[in-house]
C-alpha cells in the first residue's frame, strides 16, 4: 500500500510537471514566431478570440504571468483546451475525442498481444537454454533496432504497396466506390477496420516485442537458477507446475520494466501511425505541427502525457497485487 | 581387540551408492571432475552425516543421487540403487536412479526421497502462500484426496514442527528465519519419506535456533523413522546426531565411521585436523592446530593422496599411490579409511591408532564383525547379502 | 525500440559451479559482438569519409529537366530523386549527419545519466528524493512529442548546429541509463571494499571515481549504445516528419522528401530503401554490440551450446554420461 500512494504521489506531480511545461510552450516561442501565429488566425476566428487567445499565450501584458498560469491550469482541469486553429475552431477537446479511440485501439491491441506472445516465448526461450529458440533473441534483437517508423515504412512497401495483401493507409475504407461504411458496431464497418490495422499493429508488436521477449528470456534463466524453482522439481511436480513457478516469479521484474518503456511505446505508435495515414493522435499531431495549431498541440501533449501515466499506474496496481512482497509494510 | 557386539535390529539399505563419479561440465566442453568414486550404503533409520570443507563436493553428490544436480553437472560413473517400498506394502523394490525416466523419478521425488535446502529465504516460492507450498506436493502425489484433506494435512505438519495454524496463510518473507526452516522442515515430511537430504539445514540460522531445530529434528526421526543425509561443514554438530560420518575431502571419502569411534579414534589425518579445529568446552586449554594449506583446485588436483600436501604425515607412496577407503588394519569394526597409515604398510602415528571404543549403546547398525571384510578386500561394499 | 537495459540480478543457490572452462582465459568475444562491431565500424567510416566519396557535391544535378526520378545507372549508383540529385551521394552525405548527432546525443545522454544516477544513488537522502522524481518525470513524459513541439519553431542556423540538436535529444533519452546507474550504485555502495573506503576516511568524489565509476562501466557502456540508438531513432523520426531539416541532409529527410513525392506509390525503391535500410543497419549493429554487453555483463545469459547433441541438461534431470574408456586421468582436465 505504501509503494501505491508514494506512485500516485508521484504521478501527480509529473501531471502537475506537464501542465506546467504545457502552459510555457507557446511562450518560449520567438517572439516573431508569436505574433506570426496570431496574425495568421486573425481572420479565422473573431476579435474577442483572438484577444483571449493572445491573453492566454501571453502576447498583451494585461494579465501577469501567475495569474495566466493559474488560468490556464483552470482551464485544462475543467477540460476545455481551447479551439483548434486547424479545424475551423472546432474544440480541442472535440477533436482529441474523435483521434483518441483509434489511437487507444492500435496501441491497447498491439501492446496485448506483444505481451502475451512476447511472455510466452520469452518463457520457453529460457526454460529450453540452447535449443533452437535461443535463434529468436538475434531475430528479436533485429527488430529492436529498427526505429519504430522505418519498421513501419518496410512494412507498408512489402505487404502494402508490392504484395497489396493489405491497405496501405486509413484507419477503414473511404475510398471504395461500391460500398459506404457507416461508422458503428456493424460487421463490414469492424472488418474494415481490422483489415486496416494489420500493418499498423503489426509494426508495432514486433517492435516492441522484442523488449518483451528478450527480458522475460533472461528473467526466466536468472530465475531458474533459484532454490525454489528446483524445490519444485524436486517435489516431483510436473514440468508445466515447475516453468509456471519460475515464470510466475520471472514476470515481476519484466513487468517492472515495462513502465519504463511505455513511453517509448506510444511515441512510437505516434510515429507509425504517420506513416500509414491512421487516424489517430499521433497523425494529428503530425498535422498539427505543420499548421502550428499551438492549442491543439498543448492538447494532444496533455492527453498523451495523462495517457502514459495512467498507463504506468495501472503496471504499478498490476505489480502490487503479483508481488506480495511490495504489500510489505515500509 | 575386543570383541564387537552385534546390533539388535539390521536396518535394510534404503540407498545404496557405488563408485559414484560426477563432473561438471562435458569433457568436450573442458569438464572436470568433481567427485570420485564415493560408495557407502545407508540404512533404514539411520543417520549418515557428510563433512567436509567447502568444495569438497559433499553437496554435489547429495543433490546428484536424486538426480537434482544443476547444470552443468553430469554423473559420469558408478550406480546409485534407491530401495522403494511400495505403497500397499511388501518388499521394497530396487529403482536404479541412474537409469530411471523422469515420470519414475518424479514418482520417487518427496513421496520416498525429499531435500531440505540451505537457506529457507531462497526455498521457499516468495508470491505463494505457506499452504500452497505444504499441499502442492499432496495434490501431486495423492490426487484421491479432497482440499478439506490436504488443508488438514497442512495444519498437521506445521504443528508437527510447532508452527500455528494461522500461518497457513502468510508468505515467506511474513515468517522468521526459523520458522522459514521448519516450514521447509515439514515440506519435507509431508508425505513421510524415507529418506530425507538436509543440506545444511541450520547453517544460515544463529547458534540458539539451531539447537532448536535439531533437536526438532531428530525428535521426529524418532517418531516418523526416515533415514537422513546431514551434509555440513560443522563437524560438531554431527558429533551428536549422526549414526554414521563421513569425511569428505577433494570429491572422495576418506573415512566413514560411527561418531563415537569418530571422535575417540579417529583414523585420517584430514579427520584429526578437523577434530582438532574445534576447542572442547570441557577440560585442560589446548593450543588450536589448524589445518595448514587449502583445499586443491578441482583443475589442478594433486597426483596420489590428494590430501598430501597439507598432511604432517605425507610419506613417499603418498605422492604416486591414491589409498582405497578400506578398513584399517586391525579393525574389527565397519569403518573404513582411505589411508596408507592404515593399511599396514606404515607405521602409524599414535594418535592415529587409539583404540577402537567399545559400544556402550548398541548400534541399530552394527554389522557382526565377521561379515566385515578384511583389508584385503579393500573395496567390497557392504550390502545385506554379505550378512550370514 | 526497447532495448533491454541491465535490470537487478537474483542470487542463486544450490551447490556453487567451480570458475568457467578454460575457454574463457582468453578474451574470447561471442559472434554477435564481432558482427555488431563490425558493423557500426563500417559506417562510422562511412559518416566520417562521406562527403570525400561522395561522386557529387549536394548541389549537383544531373540536368534541371527531367521531374522524373531516375533507376540506378552507371552514373547514379542509386538514382537520381525528382530533382536530379545523386542519390548515392546523398545517402553517403546524410551518414555524417544522422550518425554525428546520434553519437552526440548519446554522449550527452551518458554524461547526464552518470551524473545524476550516480549521484543519486550515492549521496541518497533529500538529493536522492529530488533527483529521483525528476528522473522519472523525464521517463514518463513522453519524449519525442515534447521535442517535435520545440524544435519546430527553431530558427534554420540552430538546426544545423549538431551539439544543440545532439543536447535536446539526449534530454529524452537520459533518465533510463540513470536509473539502471542508480540501482547498481546503490548495491555497490553497500560492497565491502565501498564501506571500508569511506571508514579510513577517502573522500567522497574520490570513492566515487575510483571504486563505483569502474564498476559501472559496462553498464553505462550498455547504456551508451541504448542512448545512440535511441537518439538514432528519435534524430531520423524529426527529420522525417520535417520538423527538422538539415541543410546536409540526413537519411531522415531522404525518406521525408521521398514519401512527400509519393515515392512509394511509385515504386521507386531506390530513393526510399538505401536510407531505410542504412538506418535499420546501424541500429542492428549498435544492438547487436549491446546484446554483447549484455551477455559480458551477465554472464549467465549466454546462449550456451554443448558440443554434444545428445547430451541435454534439464533441471531435475541430470544427466548420466558413462565415457567410452573407464580410465579416470587425475589433474588434467578430461
Amino acid at each position: 500500500m505504501p509503494l501505491l500512494i508514494r506512485r500516485i504521489g508521484f504521478y501527480l506531480i509529473a501531471a502537475y510537471a506537464a501542465i506546467t511545461l504545457d502552459f510555457f510552450i507557446p511562450r518560449m516561442l520567438p517572439g516573431n514566431a508569436l505574433s506570426a501565429i496570431l496574425t495568421q488566425m486573425r481572420g479565422v476566428v473573431t476579435p474577442a478570440q483572438l484577444a483571449s487567445m493572445a491573453a492566454e499565450y501571453g502576447a498583451d501584458d494585461k494579465q501577469s504571468l501567475l495569474s495566466q498560469y493559474f488560468t490556464y491550469v483552470g482551464h485544462t482541469l475543467s477540460g476545455n483546451f481551447g479551439l483548434s486553429l486547424s479545424h475551423q475552431e472546432t474544440p480541442v477537446s472535440t477533436v482529441l475525442g474523435g483521434d483518441l479511440p483509434w489511437t487507444i485501439g492500435l496501441i491497447g491491441s498491439a501492446t496485448v498481444v506483444a505481451f502475451l506472445l512476447g511472455t510466452l516465448i520469452g518463457i520457453m526461450a529460457g526454460w529450453r537454454r540452447g535449443g533452437l529458440l535461443d535463434a529468436i533473441v538475434p531475430v528479436s534483437t533485429f527488430f529492436q533496432a529498427i526505429p519504430y517508423f522505418v519498421l513501419g515504412l518496410l512494412l507498408l512497401i512489402i505487404f502494402g504497396s508490392d504484395l497489396a495483401w493489405f491497405p496501405i493507409g486509413g484507419g477503414y475504407d473511404t475510398t471504395n466506390r461500391y460500398v459506404t461504411y457507416v461508422q458503428g458496431w456493424n460487421w463490414p464497418y469492424m472488418s474494415s477496420v481490422l483489415q486496416h490495422l494489420v500493418l499498423p499493429g503489426t509494426t508495432v508488436v514486433l517492435a516492441s516485442i522484442a523488449g518483451w521477449i528478450v527480458g522475460m528470456r533472461n528473467m526466466m534463466i536468472t530465475t531458474m537458477d533459484e532454490d525454489y524453482v528446483l524445490v519444485a522439481a524436486a517435489k516431483g511436480l510436473s514440468r508445466f507446475r515447475v516453468i509456471g513457478i519460475a515464470a510466475r516469479n520471472a514476470i515481476l521484474p519484466t513487468i517492472s520494466n515495462f513502465t519504463l518503456s511505455i513511453s517509448l511505446v506510444v511515441t512510437g505508435a505516434v510515429l507509425v501511425e504517420v506513416v500509414f495515414d491512421y487516424p489517430g493522435i499521433g497523425n494529428e499531431m503530425f498535422n498539427a505541427i505543420t499548421a502550428a495549431d499551438y492549442p491543439l498541440l498543448q492538447g494532444i501533449l496533455l492527453v498523451v502525457t495523462f495517457a502514459v501515466l495512467i498507463a504506468n499506474f495501472l503496471a504499478d496496481l498490476a505489480y502490487v497485487v503479483l508481488d506480495p512482497r511490495s504489500r510489505r509494510e515500509a | 581387540m575386543t570383541a564387537v557386539q552385534a546390533g539388535p535390529v539390521l536396518g535394510e539399505p534404503v540407498l545404496e551408492v557405488s563408485k559414484l563419479c560426477i563432473d561438471y561440465g562435458l569433457p568436450e566442453d573442458g569438464g572436470v571432475r568433481a567427485v570420485t568414486d564415493v560408495t557407502f550404503t545407508l540404512r533404514r533409520g539411520e543417520v549418515l552425516g557428510l563433512a567436509g570443507e567447502s568444495g569438497s563436493g559433499k553437496s554435489t553428490l547429495a543433490y546428484a543421487i536424486p538426480r537434482l544436480l544443476r547444470a552443468p553437472g553430469v554423473i559420469t560413473g558408478g550406480d546409485v540403487i534407491f530401495h522403494q517400498r511400495p505403497v500397499g506394502g511388501g518388499p521394497s523394490q530396487a529403482v536404479d536412479m541412474l537409469t530411471a525416466d523422469a515420470e519414475t523419478l518424479a514418482n520417487i521425488r518427496w513421496v520416498d526421497l525429499s531435500m531440505v535446502f540451505q537457506s529457507a529465504m531462497h526455498a521457499l516460492n516468495p508470491v505463494a502462500r505457506i499452504e500452497g507450498q505444504l499441499t502442492d506436493v499432496l495434490r501431486r502425489h495423492r490426487p484421491g484426496w479432497s482440499p478439506a484433506q490436504r488443508k488438514e494435512r497442512a495444519v498437521e505438519l506445521l504443528q508437527m514442527v510447532g508452527i500455528s495454524a494461522d500461518r497457513l496463510r502468510a508468505f515467506p518473507h511474513e515468517l522468521s528465519g526459523g520458522m522459514r526452516q521448519r516450514v521447509m522442515i515439514a515440506m519435507a515430511l509431508a508425505l513421510e519419506p524415507a529418506l530425507v537430504i538436509m543440506d545444511e539445514p541450520t547453517t544460515a540460522l544463529d547458534v540458539v535456533t539451531q539447537r532448536e531445530i535439531i533437536e526438532e529434528l531428530m525428535e521426529l526421526r524418532e517418531r516418523l523413522g526416515f533415514a537422513v543425509i546431514f551434509i555440513t561443514h560443522d563437524l560438531s554438530l554431527l558429533l551428536e546426531l549422526a549414526d554414521t560420518i563421513a569425511i569428505m575431502y577433494a570429491g572422495r571419502l576418506v573415512e566413514m565411521a560411527t561418531a563415537t569411534e569418530l571422535v575417540r579414534a579417529p583414523r585420517h589425518p584430514y579427520s584429526q585436523g578437523l577434530l582438532n579445529s574445534f576447542p572442547a568446552l570441557h577440560g585442560a586449554k589446548k593450543r588450536m592446530v589448524g589445518i595448514p594449506g587449502a583445499p586443491p583446485s578441482l583443475r589442478a588436483m594433486p597426483a596420489g593422496c590428494k590430501f598430501h600436501p597439507r598432511c604432517v604425515h605425507a610419506g613417499e607412496s603418498c605422492l604416486s599411490v591414491e589409498p582405497r577407503l578400506a578398513r584399517p588394519n586391525g579393525s574389527f569394526s565397519a569403518r573404513t579409511v582411505a589411508c596408507t597409515l592404515q593399511d599396514g604398510s606404515r607405521p602409524t602415528p599414535a594418535e592415529l591408532a587409539l583404540p577402537d571404543p567399545a559400544e556402550t549403546a548398541p548400534s541399530r547398525f552394527r554389522t557382526p564383525a565377521a561379515a566385515v571384510p578384511a583389508p584385503s578386500d579393500p573395496n567390497q561394499n557392504l550390502t545385506v547379502g554379505d550378512l550370514s | 525500440m526497447t532495448s533491454t537495459l541491465p535490470t537487478e540480478t537474483m542470487t542463486g543457490g544450490s551447490p556453487a559451479t567451480p570458475a568457467a572452462p578454460a575457454r574463457r582465459r582468453r578474451r574470447h568475444y561471442p559472434i554477435k559482438v564481432q558482427v555488431g562491431a563490425g558493423i557500426t565500424l563500417f559506417f562510422i567510416l562511412i559518416a566520417i569519409f562521406g562527403p570525400e566519396l561522395a561522386p557529387h557535391s549536394a548541389a549537383w544535378v544531373a540536368n534541371t529537366t527531367n521531374g522524373t526520378p531516375q533507376p540506378p545507372s552507371g552514373s547514379n549508383w542509386l538514382g537520381t530523386d525528382n530533382t536530379q540529385h545523386d542519390l548515392y551521394s546523398a545517402l553517403l552525405l546524410g551518414a555524417r549527419s544522422t550518425l554525428l548527432i546520434s553519437f552526440v546525443a548519446g554522449a550527452f545522454a551518458t554524461v547526464l545519466s552518470v551524473a545524476m544516477g550516480v549521484t543519486s544513488g550515492y549521496v541518497g537522502g533529500v538529493t536522492d528524493e529530488v533527483m529521483s522524481i525528476i528522473t522519472n518525470i523525464f521517463l514518463a513524459l513522453p519524449g519525442l512529442l515534447i521535442l517535435m513541439v520545440i524544435l519546430k519553431p527553431l530558427p534554420p542556423g540552430d538546426q544545423n548546429n549538431s551539439l544543440v540538436i545532439g543536447f535536446v535529444v539526449a534530454l529524452s533519452s537520459w533518465a533510463y541509463g540513470a536509473r539502471a546507474l542508480r540501482a547498481q550504485t546503490l548495491t555497490l555502495r553497500d560492497q565491502d571494499y565501498v564501506v571500508s573506503a569511506r571508514v579510513i576516511g577517502e573522500r567522497k568524489r574520490r570513492i566515487v571515481i575510483y571504486e563505483i565509476l569502474p564498476n559501472l562501466l559496462p553498464i553505462v557502456a550498455a547504456s551508451f549504445i541504448f542512448t545512440v540508438i535511441y537518439g538514432m531513432g528519435v534524430y531520423v523520426a524529426l527529420c522525417y516528419l520535417g520538423v527538422v531539416s538539415p541543410a546536409s541532409g540526413s537519411w531522415g529527410t531522404l525518406l521525408q522528401t521521398a514519401q512527400a513525392s509519393g515515392a512509394i506509390e511509385a515504386n521507386q525503391w531506390w530513393w526510399y530503401l538505401p536510407p531505410a535500410l542504412c538506418i535499420a543497419l546501424v541500429g542492428i549493429g549498435l544492438a547487436l554490440l549491446n546484446f554483447g554487453i549484455d551477455e559480458i555483463i551477465n554472464p549467465r545469459i549466454r546462449s550456451s551450446r554443448s558440443k554434444r547433441r545428445d547430451v541435454k541438461f534439464q533441471l531435475g534431470l541430470t544427466p548420466v554420461v558413462r565415457p567410452a574408456t573407464s580410465t579416470v586421468v587425475e589433474g588434467e582436465q578430461l
